[in-house]
């Protein structure tokens, strides 16, 4: 009966759509890359950055929405790295991304070290308040859950309709989208087909960073090491679930989030039966099985890891 | 912006890519090194220094490259195949929780049998972890990359909870570690008052046998076409499937005696920090070798220096010892990007 309950929990909710932020960021900005036949295995570096510089952005005096700008900038400077090996150079997608999380992920770490040595607990800074909508936070449980969030919250919903819109119904987006699929015809109508898909990777990765920043300076108030903790190849394996579609994005980041919050309560309500590690690891394992239950439908940009290179067949 | 494929590659360009490559990344990260205030050039000695200046620092960058060779000849060997393993720090756990597992007491065997025996359990535990997502890739073509990256996070919460709960050595002080490996199961000390030990004899054996069978046998033949062409494969009767998950058991085993080396060898015992990366540092070890297995001993070789000389730079100049970290994964692009260039040429035209 308890565990229904949850359910009928304002908290529960809210957990779930706070939860669901990062993802939602990290999964539209791999949804881009992918779209445009580039898998972004950087991610997992590049939110880890995102996280940090929009942190120190603030520590250091900066303010929140300019730290988010900061955060999509460094962001974008590795997806341009992305591109230069993926894109450009016709370089192996899988190692050019375990490469770029790693070079993230290092200086992100000693970037950290040297700017604050000698710190053993983090420093912390004045995180973004909840912003509660008018009227519509007032109404009762969903209102409350939903439209009492962190303005970066709002960012991600919003941008899931702005990245849908875009790829389906401007030519920008059909360029995206055709080079993910037929770069030749693309070529053939005169787009260039390296410029479109280093635009959607920095695009994308800079909304990977976003969702690193959002850990930082909204959900928590100080940057930890390895504090994104896998979120990354979570939103990969989410993309693939949602078959390269934004509403569906959103979605898949929802029921994951949700899962955890259900996840979080199970375990801080539940006797010690199960070790907690076993918790822990049920966001991976959905992960997987997500992958499994997804992999008959799965129907991947037809260029995906396809390099394009001018002048051949 | 156009590349064109070279008619011929001079062995002299074969030879100085990768090295050309380190050098750059060198000189990059000095500008690192010159932010955090410290001197260059000493640095660098320091660095030098500490990785190979002694005795002491040359066992130990040798006890280094012992987990480092295995785990860069588990990334070598799939990578020739395109199978994209990247759970070699999962499957390195895996090794070393199979040892905790038959070796602290389970099983009593003389020396001479109870080494080679934690190598075949740990090697048949990180075979088989490799073995579900190379099944999945198989079978239902689900991506091996985000499968293995998973896996990591799962074994290590896996390990956590065994070394945090049934596992835990009640004589440890509260630490997390598991129960001491029993003596006859402990790698041999090759060099008295340091922790070199008989692992590194071992991996070095191993990419021996591992570059006989990747350029001398049929099953190495066929590794390399599939990954080569796995179209021309099939038309060559080659069984695609069977040799991915060949390849997968060989891969993961691999890097599963990593585990084995540190757990038998150099800690002697399991704790949760037994691998400082070392699954994710094969990937750039293959890459700097070229994904030869022999080339993976000397690759090996200078990461470890790296990391331990950074270590000591660190301690006398006052710099992050993740400087080590960036350098390798500087490394690991520009050697890509080096090799790329000695087989194509960048032509530029308006």
């Amino acid at each position: 009966m308890e565990f229904f309950e949850m359910f009928l929990n304002i908290g529960f909710w809210a957990a779930t759509i706070r939860m669901a932020t990062p993802l939602i960021f990290g999964t539209l900005g791999e949804l881009i890359c992918e779209r445009a036949g580039v898998l972004n295995l950087g991610i997992e570096g590049i939110m880890t950055t995102g996280a940090m510089v929009a942190w120190m952005w603030v520590y250091q005096g900066g303010d929140l929405w300019t730290a988010v700008l900061v955060a999509a900038v460094f962001g974008m400077l590795f997806g341009l790295l992305h591109s230069a090996f993926s894109v450009y150079m016709g370089l192996s997608q899988h190692v050019t991304g375990i490469g770029i999380t790693m070079l993230a992920t290092a200086l992100t770490y000693y970037s950290f070290r040297m700017m604050l040595p000698g710190v053993t607990t983090p420093p912390k800074i004045v995180p973004f308040e909840n912003y509660a909508v008018p009227f519509l936070s007032e109404i009762p449980v969903l209102g409350q859950a939903l439209f009492n969030q962190s303005p970066l919250t709002y960012l991600a919903f919003i941008l899931v309709g702005v990245v849908a819109y875009v790829l389906y119904r401007t030519p920008m987006g059909l360029a995206v989208r055709m080079v993910g699929e037929n770069p030749m015809a693309v070529e053939v109508q005169g787009i260039d087909v390296y410029r479109v898909r280093t635009a959607a990777v920095m695009v994308g990765s800079g909304f990977m960073a976003v969702g690193g920043a959002f850990l930082t300076i909204s959900v928590f108030d100080a940057f930890y090491f390895d504090m994104i903790n896998g979120r990354g190849w979570i939103c990969i394996a989410l993309v693939i679930f949602a078959s390269w579609r934004p509403g569906k994005a959103l979605l898949g980041a929802m029921l994951f989030a949700a899962f955890d919050a259900i996840q979080i309560r199970v375990q801080q309500s539940s006797s010690t039966l199960i070790p907690y590690q076993f918790y822990l690891m049920m966001p991976y394992v959905f992960s997987i099985l997500a992958l499994i239950v997804m992999s008959r439908k799965a129907a991947y940009p037809k260029a995906l890891l396809v390099p394009f290179r001018r002048g051949q067949r | 912006m156009q590349l064109e494929p070279r008619q011929h590659t001079p062995l002299w360009m074969t030879v100085s890519a990768p090295i050309i490559a380190v050098t750059i990344v060198l000189i990059l990260s000095g500008g690192l090194i010159m932010w955090a205030g410290a001197p260059l050039f000493e640095s660098y000695v320091a660095l030098f220094v500490g990785a190979f200046g002694s005795k002491f620092a040359i066992a130990e960058t040798l006890v280094r490259a012992t987990p480092l060779i295995l785990t860069g000849l588990a990334a070598a060997v799939a990578f020739r195949a395109k199978l994209w393993n990247i759970g070699g720090e999962g499957q390195l756990y895996a090794g070393a929780l199979a040892v905790t597992y038959f070796g602290t007491g389970l099983i009593e065997l003389p020396p001479y049998l109870m080494i080679p025996f934690l190598f075949i359990v740990g090697a048949t535990a990180g075979g088989l972890l490799l073995l579900f997502p190379a099944l999945l890739k198989t079978r239902l073509k689900v991506d091996e990359v985000v499968t293995t990256l998973l896996l990591n996070f799962v074994i290590l919460l896996f390990a956590n909870y065994l070394l945090f709960g049934p596992w835990k050595d009640p004589m440890a002080m509260g630490w997390p570690q598991g129960a001491p490996v029993l003596e006859e199961g402990i790698l041999p000390n090759l060099l008295a008052k340091t922790r070199l030990h008989a692992g590194l004899i071992i991996s070095v054996v191993m990419a021996v046998v591992i570059w006989l069978v990747m350029s001398k046998t049929k099953w190495g033949l066929e590794i390399r076409a599939v990954g080569h062409n796995p179209e021309a494969a099939r038309f060559a009767g080659i069984p695609i499937n069977k040799t991915i998950i060949r390849t997968a058991l060989i891969s993961g085993g691999l890097a599963a005696c990593a585990g084995v080396t540190e757990v038998a060898g150099t800690k002697e015992y399991l704790t949760l920090d037994i691998s400082p990366g070392f699954g994710y540092t094969g990937i750039a070890v293959a890459m700097l070798a070229g994904l030869n297995p022999l080339g993976v001993i000397v690759a090996a070789l200078f990461f470890a220096g790296i990391y331990n000389g950074a270590d000591s730079m660190s301690r006398a100049m006052d710099v992050s010892n993740y400087i080590a970290d960036v350098i390798t994964a500087g490394s690991l692009l520009m050697v890509m990007l080096a090799v790329m260039l000695t087989r194509m040429r960048i032509r530029f035209r308006a």
